[in-house]
């Protein structure tokens, strides 16, 4: 139970991270995240290391189509421009890890900064179809630009090392990947404690009003453009030195809806929902996948059945979310604590 | 020395016209009204003067300035501040978001500072709560509604969310458009009394459109009347009142038999 909660200075109230038990839990978090790899088996810091990427992406997105309200459809081709900008500078010009990391969120940048641009004009679903154009395109230029992306081969990658430390094993990519998650999420968050953030907001909620009030649109929109694609560059380029691999299929267009969907079942507009849409999206299928593979013992033919129907219960697992929830995970999150905070009184 | 000035202004959508060469001056100080009969074109104006809308004629003229080709975030960095009709606050923000949201031309925090949120970002954050708080927030009496979502408030309180909004703009003209529509009795008194507080201790012009006539005749110094997209009467409250087109305009003329 919360009580005594009073603040008095101005800065104490703006703290993200609020009360001493709040940040005692985060504390442990953070020491469960360090201890994970020491004590899970190789399955499951694959499985870690694959949600951490899926966070990076997720809040990326939630910054460009929760907060600021440009639905985008092509956020897997631009996770594809970081793996590939990853792939192509570290095989052909040998940069090392710790460089194309950044680059690769940059490059990506720049293409969702052109994607962006019609943002200006266009909004809604009308803007849904250019950045689907763009996913489109982005995707026909991994394929055939056969000189630079070897086409449907792929590229392999070498494992990355930082500091001549490699960082072949899972166990040492999944810290490069949890500190990476971590700086997308604080620095997002950041985002929206400042002017920055509100103009994202201001924009999604009411944009001609927003106009009036002093916001620049065309700017904050590439602004978010901007952020979105570099974060997803930024978890292409992880990905692609996580598989170390990089081919065309491994960034459709069902992985950008993919990738709506977590935000959606997240919570739009909520830098937690986004945490928690990764990891319900990665997860919950593989959950799935190994207690339907249970079933398996008592007769080897059901699997021909069992293994369309976790697509269908994964499929009616979100939508049932979505009838009882439709603000997402992070809403049913501060249900949650807000009945732990008076917890075990009524009121 | 004239604060705002409206020149010629003319403004037709496709054959529709909806402003006719309307003209006319704000002084500093004032409170200047706006009224006429529904669809004479009063919001087309102040569409006009925020830069929503684009005159096919005429100049709009600020601070010596004209600013008849400024973008509409320009002119509000100018101090050109607004409020809406049907409440135009942004529902996913609470309160004090909201208003803070107001002083954003006045910011200086860029993307990439606002991602570390460190040293001057967050100085800058501080120095707006506190501001916000100690000259927006007390001002207006809102203290218990400062941390809840917008879109739960009631319509008056909503309404008074806005002009908090719109001073945290730091305006010298406020733009009101219909600030006291659908409130009581006791919510217009309130209002009409913060209008004055603002005019008075605040520096601030106000060019209102209002159909409160009790109101308007009470606190505004300066009086348009537009009817059919045209300036039919200025004057003080009284002289309009007994203005011979504004009695037609409103009552209609009389039957001759």
């Amino acid at each position: 139970m919360r009580i005594g909660d009073f603040k008095e200075t101005y800065a104490a109230d703006e703290a993200v991270f609020r009360t001493g038990t709040v940040r005692l839990w985060l504390g442990l978090l953070g020491l469960a995240l360090a201890v994970f790899p020491f004590v899970a088996g190789e399955y499951l810091i694959y499985m870690a290391n694959i949600t951490g990427v899926a966070v990076v992406g997720a809040v990326g997105l939630n910054v460009l189509t929760g907060f600021t309200g440009q639905i985008s459809l092509g956020h897997a081709a631009f996770m594809g421009v970081g793996a590939y900008t990853s792939a192509i500078l570290t095989t052909r010009l040998g940069l090392p890890f710790l460089l194309t990391l950044p680059l690769s969120g940059v490059v990506a940048a720049l293409c969702g900064l052109i994607v962006g641009a019609p943002s200006m004009r266009m909004k809604g679903l009308y803007l849904c179809i250019a950045t689907l154009a763009a996913q489109v395109i982005l995707d026909f230029t991994f394929v055939h630009w056969e000189s630079m992306t070897h086409g449907i081969r792929g590229i392999n990658l070498p494992p990355p090392s930082i500091f001549g430390l490699s960082l072949a094993g899972g166990q040492a990519f999944y810290f490069v990947i949890v500190t990476l998650a971590a700086l997308a999420v604080t620095a997002c968050r950041n985002i929206f404690r400042t002017r920055v953030g509100r103009a994202f907001i201001a924009i999604r909620d009411r944009d001609i009003s927003a106009e009036l009030m002093g916001i620049n649109l065309f700017r904050y929109k590439l602004y978010a453009f901007g952020v979105s694609s570099f974060l997803a560059g930024m978890a292409g380029c992880l990905l692609a030195n996580l598989l170390k691999v990089v081919t065309p299929e491994h960034f459709p267009l069902q992985l950008s809806i993919q990738y709506l969907a977590m935000i959606i079942v997240g919570g739009l507009g909520s830098i937690l929902g986004s945490i928690f849409g990764a990891i319900f999206m990665t997860v919950v299928p593989e959950i799935l996948r190994s207690s339907l593979g249970l079933l398996q013992g008592l007769d080897p033919q059901i699997m021909r059945y069992l293994f369309p129907l976790q697509t269908v219960i994964f499929g009616l697992l979100i939508v049932v979310f979505l009838v009882f929830e439709p603000h997402g995970l992070a809403e049913m999150w501060r249900r949650l604590k807000a009945y732990f905070r008076l917890w075990p009184f009524e009121y | 020395m004239t604060l705002l000035a409206v020149d010629n202004l003319t403004l037709a959508f496709g054959g529709l016209n909806v402003l006719s060469q309307v003209s006319f001056t704000v002084e500093p100080g004032q409170i200047f009204a706006i009224i006429g009969p529904n669809g004479a074109g009063k919001t087309s104006i102040l569409n006009c003067i925020g830069g929503f809308y684009r005159a096919q004629q005429g100049r709009i003229f600020f601070d010596d300035q004209d600013i008849t080709n400024i973008s509409p975030d320009r002119r509000a960095a100018m101090g050109l501040a607004r409020t809406f009709q049907n409440i135009a606050l942004f529902r996913g923000m609470t309160v004090l978001d909201n208003i803070k949201l107001g002083r954003h031309a006045h910011l200086k925090t860029g993307l990439l500072s606002s991602l570390l949120y460190w040293g001057a970002a967050q100085r800058e954050e501080m120095e707006l709560r506190r501001e916000v708080e100690e000259s927006i927030i007390d001002f207006l009496e809102i203290e218990h509604i400062r941390n809840q979502p917008v879109a739960s408030l009631a319509y008056g309180l909503q309404k008074r969310v806005e002009l908090a909004r719109a001073l945290a703009m730091r305006p010298k003209v406020l733009l009101m458009d219909e600030p006291v529509a659908g409130m009581n009795a006791e919510e217009t008194e309130d209002m009409a009394r913060f209008i004055l507080d603002i005019k008075e201790e605040r520096d601030v012009t106000i060019v209102m459109i209002e159909h409160d006539m009790n109101m308007i005749m009470d606190i505004s110094d300066q009086v348009v009347v537009v009817n059919f997209g045209q300036k039919i009467a200025e004057g003080n409250p009284r002289q309009v009142q007994s203005h011979p087109e504004v009695v037609k305009a409103y009552l209609g003329e009389k039957r001759e038999r």
